[in-house]
């Protein structure tokens, strides 16, 4: 598992490579919160369009972002997810919770619009 | 076709990866579909993971912490997988398959491991007993009309 990480001004995002399983789920998501505060972002993208193997530990690395994300009030955005991986996220309601987008672009024009509309209210 | 093979690994996270990959080499002479191999990988995945992080979460160090995995390809394409730990063993087995069901969330665990291998796999069944360990046993029909 790597994690490739890109930073549009206040959004990380986050592309997940190789296999997302019980022993790569500490490393990702501690290299996540690092970066998240490193590169002072207060949003996230996880991208998942290099992801060969998921398991329910990435639903729990998701959950635990969300959990994160909702408490500092950021936004947060899944994308790149492949049939597999939808499944496997439907099946513990994690969409109900965290939006998906077909790609991290898509994931970074919506974060933009939303805060968009925020600030015009 | 009948086959068989047993695998004897270390409750080590680090052998997560191997066990479901021996799983999918094991029954690529069925032709499974890339959907089915995956569905296979994941349930044993969580299977072993159950193993390491459950039935040996207070002896991590023993030396003799071993995970075993079986698996019989039976005729129609029937494949059986057994994952045998000799662990804590489960205290109430219905309420761990409840879905979203976790001893805790310090390690952001999400609860939904049987729930995967029980939509993953054609059938599921779980023998444990305290003290004593855990078999985990789930059965795939793989679709063979392609295949062989």
């Amino acid at each position: 598992m790597e994690v490739i990480f890109r930073v549009s001004e206040r959004i990380l995002i986050a592309c997940v490579k190789g296999d997302v399983d019980h022993h790569s789920a500490a490393p990702l998501r501690n290299t996540i919160d690092e970066s998240m505060k490193a590169f002072g972002c207060s949003d996230l993208i996880m991208d998942f369009s290099g992801v060969e193997f998921m398991d329910s530990s990435g639903i729990g690395v998701v959950l635990g972002r969300y959990k994160r994300l909702a408490e500092s009030g950021g936004s947060f955005y899944i994308s790149g997810c492949s049939g597999h991986i939808e499944r496997l996220l439907e099946m513990s309601g994690v969409f109900s919770l965290v939006p998906a987008a077909e790609d991290f672009e898509n994931a970074v024009d919506l974060i933009n619009g939303r805060q968009q509309m925020c600030m015009e209210v | 076709m009948n086959n068989y093979m047993r695998v004897e690994f270390s409750a080590l996270a680090e052998n997560e990866a191997f066990a479901r990959a021996v799983a999918a080499a094991f029954v690529m002479p069925l032709d499974p579909t890339v959907e089915e191999l995956t569905e296979i990988k994941t349930a044993v995945s969580e299977a072993v993971s159950n193993s390491i992080i459950h039935g040996y979460r207070d002896s991590c160090c023993k030396k003799d912490a071993v995970v075993v995995l079986e698996c019989r390809i039976m005729s129609g394409g029937k494949v059986v997988i057994k994952v045998v730990d000799e662990g804590a063993g489960i205290e109430d087995v219905s309420r761990a398959m409840e879905p979203l069901f976790t001893t805790g969330d310090e390690e952001e665990r999400s609860g939904m491991g049987f729930t995967v291998m029980e939509s993953f796999m054609d059938k599921l069944s779980v023998e444990s007993e305290r003290g004593k360990g855990t078999t985990v046993t789930m059965t795939k029909y793989l679709d063979i009309v392609r295949g062989i």
